[in-house]
């Protein structure tokens, strides 16, 4: 370290008996110190995060709409709650959600754990190919979702010309985007097309973490390669993969952008994620006090989800 | 190693990995190819049939990207000058005019202000809180750092509905200064949850022989710790700044003009009869091509940031 001072003995002499006066300007002690580079992290995140979701909560429980900010504000009590809850529609763009999310995080396993130990075969050149694999999911998913479109297009979309040259099935005889029973597929390929590098990079880990003798002793106890990978590689990896499953799920929880792009929601309602819902409500319905009580409810149910989530990880960890 | 290991595994194993490994990448990197080969494909060639692979290349999709057209009659042509540069001349083939620039060069450069605003700010704040965390015994310090990360579990439209009201309110509607604080704010978590990953490994040690040299804390803070934390705090900043580079959901919310960054803007070029693909495509490569080359750079860290710091390689 060239920064330290040289340190003679008569160096140290000089400075273990400071004047007092410097001492006082030069050190602020270690708890003020603590509380100076804290407090501005807080403050923000109170401004940015805590005082708007208090300002949620509070709108939660009117009729207030943004673009009307002058009419006189009512108390309704629980009554958007009510409504949300006992509406149909929203249990069915709960439904949507429920959908994208069991199978993007399906398919995210699947492939990502496959992929993961496919690399951990550790094959010449896998480094590079891992960097280069995981691109997608750095990626604006406006933008790729964007383009995603064009790729979906019936006429001319380079998707539906790889299934016809596969499968033999005419390309313009189907849309992928526009079709209320392929759009929900639709966005789980594109979702688990950008996120399984996600889940491999962190299955990968896992795999990378197990030590090698272990299986060297189960080679000398004879176990077979199949009981090997079961009762030693699975479980190893599985608070990896849990641990996957928690950001990749908290994040589809609150899937917007790419949807949006792929789909806006439509056709029908079949692609109608939750937050998409709440956008309409909330910015072009402008419902401010209703789609704040449904803000609360996906918060609430997504903390909740992921609070059960974390405390079953944490058991499986203890194993 | 010896000749014979359990662990290592076979040749013709590694032989079958790679080959489906390598299938996967290609599939998986056709639709990025896609992208940067329509940018420079000409409108028909971009919506042929069956799809182009092979095609004469042509910038008129980046000339389409920076400008704004208006179609011209033959007459109106004649009497204009004869094209000065070969984008005139693109666009005059086409039988259209150059009216001016188009709006993506500002869209971009807001990307860029806002993005490395923001992410100025969050490694600054981040740092500071990281180090009080990693190093000083700070009241209900675990509550803090959940609260931290909780922040993130909020869906962004969620957030939004208040953020918008209370920017009404200040004024900071559609301003980079808005937008910097917004994103900011959603930062900070990442920010401080890597940040104390990384100098927690520092050893306490030289700070301390560093005290012990007369050394302030503030001192030992900025002369000993910060330049063993750069490499940390460097690849924080970048994924601080590919987060706010990516940032679709606020920016359609809360910004339509002067602040509004590239995410909202690709989608909506459009040329005559839809969206104007070589276009799109263009802007799509020159967005997206940053954040590629970052992450073949943080590639060594890329495990961390993405889980908060949760797995460590």
């Amino acid at each position: 370290m060239q920064d330290t001072p040289p340190a003679t003995p008569a160096d140290r002499l000089a400075r273990a008996t400071p004047p007092t006066l410097a001492r006082k300007v030069r050190g602020l002690s270690d708890r003020s110190i603590a509380w100076i580079f804290v407090a501005p992290t807080i403050l923000l995140l109170l401004a940015i995060n805590i005082f708007p979701l208090i300002w949620t909560i509070r709108l939660s429980f009117t009729n207030f709409r943004a673009n009307r900010p002058n009419e006189p504000l009512e108390w309704v009590g629980l009554r958007n709650y009510e409504r949300i809850l006992t509406d149909p529609d929203v249990w069915q763009t709960m439904q949507a959600t429920a959908h994208f999310l069991f199978w993007t995080l399906f398919f995210q396993v699947l492939l990502g754990f496959a992929l993961a130990w496919l690399i951990n075969r550790k094959f010449r050149g896998n480094d590079l190919m891992t960097t280069l694999i995981v691109l997608p999911m750095m990626l604006s998913p406006a933008v790729v979702g964007n383009f995603w479109t064009f790729l979906y297009q019936p006429q001319i979309g380079l998707i539906n010309y790889a299934v016809e040259f596969v499968t033999g099935i005419p390309a313009s005889s189907f849309t992928m985007l526009g079709s209320v029973s392929l759009a929900p597929w639709a966005i789980v390929i594109v979702d688990t097309w950008m996120w399984t590098p996600f889940v491999m990079l962190i299955c990968l880990a896992g795999l990378r973490s197990i030590p090698d003798y272990i299986y060297e002793a189960a080679e000398i106890d004879r176990a077979s390669k199949w009981r090997q990978f079961w009762t030693m590689t699975v479980p190893m990896v599985l608070p990896f993969l849990m641990l996957a499953v928690l950001f990749r799920g908290i994040e589809n929880f609150k899937m917007f952008d790419l949807v949006v792009l792929l789909t806006g929601g439509g056709p029908g309602d079949t692609t109608l994620l939750s937050s998409i819902e709440l956008k309409r409500e909330a910015f072009e319905k402008w419902r401010t006090g209703y789609s704040s009580a449904y803000a609360i409810i996906l918060f609430v149910t997504v903390f909740g989800l992921a609070s059960i989530y974390v405390k079953a990880l944490n058991k499986v960890k203890e194993r | 190693m010896s000749a014979y290991s359990a662990t290592e595994p076979s040749a013709a194993s590694k032989w079958v990995a790679g080959t489906l490994v390598t299938l996967y990448m290609v599939i998986t990197l056709l639709p990025l190819a896609w992208i940067i080969s329509t940018g420079f494909k000409t409108g028909p060639d971009s919506i042929s049939y069956p799809p182009k692979v092979i095609f004469s290349p042509s910038i008129e999709g980046y000339v389409n990207l920076f400008t704004d057209r208006t179609r011209a009659t033959p007459e109106q042509l004649a009497t204009m000058p004869p094209p000065e540069n070969f984008v005139d001349e693109i666009v005059q083939r086409r039988g259209e005019v150059i009216t001016g620039p188009s709006r993506f060069g500002e869209r971009f450069l807001n990307s860029v202000i806002i993005g490395f605003g923001s992410t100025f700010l969050s490694i600054f704040l981040g740092t500071l809180a990281a180090y009080a965390f990693s190093r000083f015994k700070v009241p209900l310090k675990d509550d803090l750092l959940f609260f931290i990360l909780s922040t993130r579990m909020m869906p962004p439209i969620a957030v939004a509905i208040p953020i918008f009201l209370m920017y009404r309110e200040l004024g900071l509607s559609d301003t980079h200064l808005g937008m910097i604080l917004l994103y900011t704010g959603v930062n900070i978590s990442l920010a401080v949850w890597l940040l104390k990953g990384f100098i927690d490994e520092i050893p306490r040690e030289y700070e301390e022989a560093a005290l012990i040299d007369g050394y302030t804390r503030f001192q030992a803070f900025r002369k000993v710790v910060l330049p063993q934390a750069a490499t940390g705090i460097a690849s924080t900043a970048i994924f601080c700044l590919i987060f706010a580079w990516n940032e679709y959901a606020f920016a359609v919310l809360l910004t339509s003009g002067t602040a509004q960054t590239a995410p909202p803007f690709i989608p909506t070029i459009i040329g005559v009869g839809g969206q104007d693909w070589p276009a799109v495509a263009a802007g799509a490569t020159l967005f997206l091509l940053p954040v590629m080359i970052f992450t073949i750079l943080l590639r060594k860290h890329l495990l961390r940031g993405i889980t908060f710091g949760a797995v460590r390689k």
